[in-house]
């Protein structure tokens, strides 16, 4: 097997409306499991995923957004979210969840990877990642 | 060159699974290696040898189990997706007491770290989708 | 080497071709195909984008799927190439990955 990869999951669908966003959380609890690199990035819609307070008891479908709290624990070390679509949404960091994260070994702690980057940093991140997952 | 391919999508509601199958075969025509396709979200309804669409148009399970036997093509179906949609093999139906099968010959279930296998593997990962 | 972007999807109808363009990089290649194909058109209100981003990236669009569509090739915006799906593996073959816009 190679070296690690740089894995990008790129998040654009909103929850719920599509399954998209909830088979995509999927995919990345099981790449914890390969040791690679993992990045996700929330553009377009899926800003939307993020949002804190979603209840789902009305509709019938699991609430899966906890699950997003959790994915420092699946060794996801990066959430960038994208500036530009956040703010087309009304939205700002203080709308989203947070997400704290820990290396067991090190015990080297980072408060919130969720982190809200510009358009010419993302491009970067993207061009930068060895495989982009879309969904 | 190594490719894997993902499939997110049904076949006939959206162009995608015809994409995905003019894209590796052609790559398999140009003698290039399609270490997997991994079909995923609706991509799974790729597997069912029960699609029987009129005759004068094409046959998208058959377009992929021929490719499959002419070249060996690891088709694989994500188990948690196939599960959702109902797609079944005979493992599947024995452990979740399912009465019938409908896989596609040269189709197999199985685990989603098919999908990351492939990317870790392979040079180039494509997806076709919606 | 530098990334092939994908885009299937119309310009009037979603925002893929928007994000995509604004996400890639100088130096990097796009493919329309699908209804992606759309916007390889002169003429529309979304040639402006594929002529700005002629200036610095490469744009192809995939014949089969232009074809299909009733799409004349003399209407294709200046610079645009086409390919084939055999042109297409080569593009994907010749890229460092590739950025699909789904």
């Amino acid at each position: 097997m190679s070296d690690k990869k740089q894995f990008m999951f790129l998040n654009r669908r909103a929850p719920y409306g599509t399954i998209y966003a909830w088979e995509s959380l999927e995919v990345v609890l099981i790449a914890a499991a390969f040791e690679q690199a993992v990045s996700l990035a929330f553009i377009d819609d899926g800003v939307y995923q993020l949002v804190t307070g979603q209840d789902t008891t009305g509709i019938g479908m699991k609430n899966f957004s906890p699950t997003y709290k959790t994915l420092g624990d699946y060794e996801v070390r990066h959430m960038y979210v994208d500036k530009d679509s956040l703010e087309a949404r009304g939205l700002s960091v203080d709308d989203l969840v947070v997400v704290p994260w820990e290396d067991w070994e090190t015990e080297e702690t980072v408060d919130n990877i969720v982190e809200v980057v510009d358009s010419a940093k993302l491009a970067e991140l993207l061009e930068e990642s060895d495989v982009v997952f879309s969904f | 060159m190594k490719f894997a391919i993902q499939v997110n999508e049904g076949p006939y509601q959206h162009q995608a699974s015809d994409s995905a199958y003019q894209f590796t075969k052609a790559a398999l025509e140009k003698g290039h290696e399609c270490f997997r396709v991994f079909f995923y979200h609706d991509g799974v309804l790729n597997g069912t040898r029960l699609t029987t669409p009129p005759q004068d148009d094409r046959n998208i399970v058959n377009n992929w189990v021929e490719l499959a036997e002419k070249y060996d093509l690891d088709l694989v179906v994500c188990v948690a997706a196939a599960q959702r949609r109902g797609i079944v093999d005979e493992g599947e139906a024995e452990r979740n007491g399912k009465d019938a099968t409908n896989i596609a010959p040269r189709f197999r279930i199985s685990g989603l770290g098919q999908l990351i296998e492939a990317a870790i593997q392979c040079d180039k990962l494509v997806v076709f989708g919606d | 080497m530098s990334d092939l972007h994908t885009v299937n999807k119309s310009p009037f109808e979603k925002n893929s071709l928007d994000t995509c363009l604004r996400l890639s990089k100088a130096g990097s290649s796009i493919l329309l195909y699908e209804d992606g194909v759309y916007a390889a058109l002169a003429g529309t209100s979304a040639s402006e984008k594929i002529t700005g981003a002629l200036a610095d990236r490469k744009v192809y669009v995939l014949e089969p799927d232009f074809r299909a569509r009733g799409l004349k090739a003399d209407r294709l915006i200046e610079g645009v190439e086409m390919v084939d799906y055999a042109g297409f593996v080569d593009l994907v073959d010749a890229c460092s990955k590739v950025q699909a816009w789904v």
